[in-house]
């Protein structure tokens, strides 16, 4: 049990904050259909900070979690930066937000790969492997081992590593920041009816440019821990749909932190089951082949949807460009 | 009256975008080769140059690829269309991939499963095509239904139904007598030419060959053009198609005058559906193709690409039609660019991307061309 729940936790986490990503620019007013786009980025942009540091810095050899702070970092900076060419492009020039984020979406990707494959001649980007404790592959040894703790501490304590800590505090920390502070409540205006929030002094596009940026960060800060801790320390011009399965947990959660926390959450351990089924005699015995643990997730969102429909509170403005001079 | 002042302006801010696709993909090579010693400046005028002429760069090879081309256009033109319908009913169809892999499915069982000394292979060829046609109909319903009747929103049961349909499509392949043992291609089903049924070419696989290797090239790039022409007709002159646009523009306008909003949505999903899936059938049932049915970890990139083409073309289906072939050649260029310069064949991914993006732009430069003529006439009265 504590396996499986480790396992959920590690691959919630991206899942988690890049929908949290998505929620950020909705609620600011901007579609923002471009997370995989900009996950892939952040992804590329990370592993590259991480071989270069790796082969040129000794210090972070030796400290090995301070280089996967560094890499998120950079990563977030790289996502952010990225974003900037949906939001200039959807502010700026009134585009619509779905043409500019398909565009990202293609973008990225052809940037990542061409750039692999000029320097590299191959198709992705290994950081280099070891194998860790749970005997999976993974990016050097990142991964925090406390094998004495009493198996509750163990779930959040043992084989973990640091970016799902980044990563929860952040998620908490921008809740909050949304909902409780002044910007968060401007972020949120902009969302939901602009006009009134200009009127009343807002920078309506300033609080857009934030939103998404913000949104890029953390699109970009998943998209390097999902290849850091999901899939191998390998950027590949791909993020296996990471990123709009985020957005599809994003709309499943309400556009709420509380909602995507739990539909991420549920997510995750469903997806889980299709990786541990056979090692329990239980799901072993049902000699269901793996496509069926693989589909259970996707078709628990359908039905919980189909029981909670009629709800949706998407933001009233997204994507809607806009204008000054409507009413 | 096609080309008046309106689509003029149209046409003009689409070659705008694609200039400056091209440019900015004409400028990463520079730069590359500038600060790559092994890479020559003159080396990355070559590269531009090669992805722009497509498959004319290949010298010989010109008709070969190009008929190539055409061909794999064909399941894009259809993906772009299906995304296109949606849209017009204001549904942004990104279940494509799903629909398509469902299609394939469908018409690869039924085409291999009915022997040709049962049936004719021509009547299998039409009960396949319509299998696909019907599952992607189906599959298409799914988000359609969710949208009308429980008020979800369709990207979200997209994405889901497209992960269970590649995980279906595994499913019912894996380890069935349709996987492509003979050729010890494992990953692969078996093609249907095995079973004497492939598409008819009328010859043209000949024309478009290079030396004694034929293209795949058959007769469903005209019938997607024939069905992007009926949807043209179908969304433009018939009350059905302006039913489904009315509740694209306005789902509560269309409802209050008396049309039914929910049928209507389900209806063009269906369509939708129908549309990617004919696409995947007419490409598996060329009778060449080598379809990989272990999927349940990727996606079709056709499928995501419609969105793509359907953009390119501003939703109209005409514009599909040149939109894919377009994608295509771009594509070309870019694998002929990988085989003979140093760079690889994502440029033409970029320069794709950079169109779409710049496309984004174009309403606005429409709007600038107009507001300053406006402005002329204006001065010149005053």
């Amino acid at each position: 049990m504590v396996f499986i729940l480790q396992k959920t936790l590690i691959f919630t986490i991206p899942l988690l904050i890049v929908a949290l990503a998505g929620m950020f620019a909705e609620r600011s007013g901007i579609i923002n259909i471009a997370l995989d786009g900009i996950m892939i980025f952040g992804a590329f942009i990370g592993a590259v900070v991480a071989l270069f540091l790796r082969t040129n810095v000794s210090f972070f050899v030796d400290h090995n979690q301070l280089l996967f702070i560094t890499c998120m970092i950079a990563a977030a900076l790289a996502g952010a930066l990225f974003s900037l060419l949906l939001s200039f492009s959807a502010i700026k020039f009134n585009a619509n937000q779905t043409i500019g984020g398909t565009a990202l979406n293609l973008l990225a990707p052809a940037i990542a790969l061409f750039l692999i494959k000029v320097f590299t001649s191959k198709d992705q980007l290994e950081m280099g492997m070891a194998y860790d404790t749970l005997g999976g592959r993974h990016d050097f040894s990142y991964v925090i081992t406390n094998g004495e703790l009493p198996d509750i501490l163990k779930i959040f304590f043992d084989k973990m590593y640091i970016s799902t800590y980044v990563c929860i505090i952040l998620f908490i920390i921008l809740s909050i920041f949304i909902y409780k502070t002044k910007t968060g409540l401007r972020i949120r205006s902009c969302g939901e009816n602009p006009q009134a929030a200009d009127s009343v002094g807002i920078n309506v596009y300033k609080m857009r440019y934030l939103g998404t940026s913000i949104s890029g960060a953390l699109a970009g800060l998943g998209g390097y821990v999902y290849i850091a801790t999901v899939a191998n320390g390998t950027a590949s011009g791909a993020v296996a749909g990471m990123g709009f399965l985020a957005l599809a947990i994003m709309i499943f959660g309400n556009w709420h932190p509380v909602g995507i926390a739990f539909g991420a959450l549920m997510f995750g351990f469903l997806k889980c089951l299709s990786v541990v089924y056979s090692q329990f005699e239980f799901t072993k015995n049902l000699g269901l082949p793996m496509y069926f643990y693989n589909i259970i997730p996707y078709l628990a969102v359908l039905i919980v949807l189909a029981f909670s429909a009629g709800k949706s509170r998407a933001p009233k403005a997204e994507g809607i460009p806009y204008d000054k001079g409507s009413r | 009256m096609i080309m008046n002042k309106g689509g003029f302006k149209q046409v003009l801010a689409s070659l705008l975008c694609i200039l400056g696709g091209i440019l900015v993909g004409f400028i990463v090579l520079l730069l590359l080769a500038t600060f790559t010693d092994s890479i020559s400046i003159s080396e990355a005028i070559k590269g531009i140059s090669i992805v722009l002429r497509g498959p004319f760069a290949s010298g010989k090879n010109a008709m070969f690829q190009l008929g190539n081309m055409l061909f794999n256009a064909t399941p894009l033109i259809f993906t772009g269309l299906s995304v296109a319908i949606a849209f017009k009913t204001g549904l942004f169809n990104i279940g494509a991939p799903g629909q398509y892999l469902m299609g394939a499915m469908a018409a690869l069982l039924v085409s291999l499963s009915i022997p040709s000394t049962v049936l004719h292979p021509a009547i299998i060829w039409i009960l396949a095509l319509l299998a696909g046609a019907i599952m992607g109909a189906i599959w298409g319903c799914i988000p359609g239904f969710f949208k009308a009747v429980l008020n979800v929103n369709e990207v979200i049961v997209c994405i889901m139904t497209n992960w269970i349909a590649a995980n279906v499509v595994s499913w019912v392949f894996n380890g069935s007598k349709f996987i492509n043992y003979a050729e010890t291609k494992i990953n692969f089903i078996v093609k249907t030419e095995t079973n004497n049924i492939a598409t008819p070419t009328l010859g043209m696989d000949t024309l478009f060959s290079g030396g004694s290797v034929k293209s795949y090239i058959d007769i469903s790039i005209f019938i997607a053009i024939a069905v992007a022409i009926f949807l043209y007709i179908v969304m433009n002159r018939t009350v059905f198609g302006y039913e489904l646009k009315a509740c694209g523009f306005n789902k509560n306008a269309s409802k209050y005058a008396g049309m039914n909003e929910r049928r209507n949505i389900i209806l063009s999903m269906a369509i939708a559906g129908a549309l990617a899936a004919t696409g995947a059938a007419l490409w598996c049932l060329n009778g060449h193709q080598d379809f990989k049915w272990d999927t349940y970890q990727t996606l079709p990139a056709d499928g995501f690409n419609g969105i793509v083409a359907a953009l390119l073309a501003s939703n109209n289906p005409i514009g599909v039609i040149f939109s894919s072939i377009f994608l295509k050649y771009l594509n070309v260029g870019g694998s002929n660019l990988a085989a003979n310069t140093s760079f690889n064949e994502y440029v033409s991914q970029l320069i794709i991307a950079m169109i779409v993006y710049f496309s984004g732009f174009a309403s606005y430069i429409t709007n600038i061309i107009a507001n300053r003529k406006k402005k002329i006439i204006e001065e010149d009265r005053g």
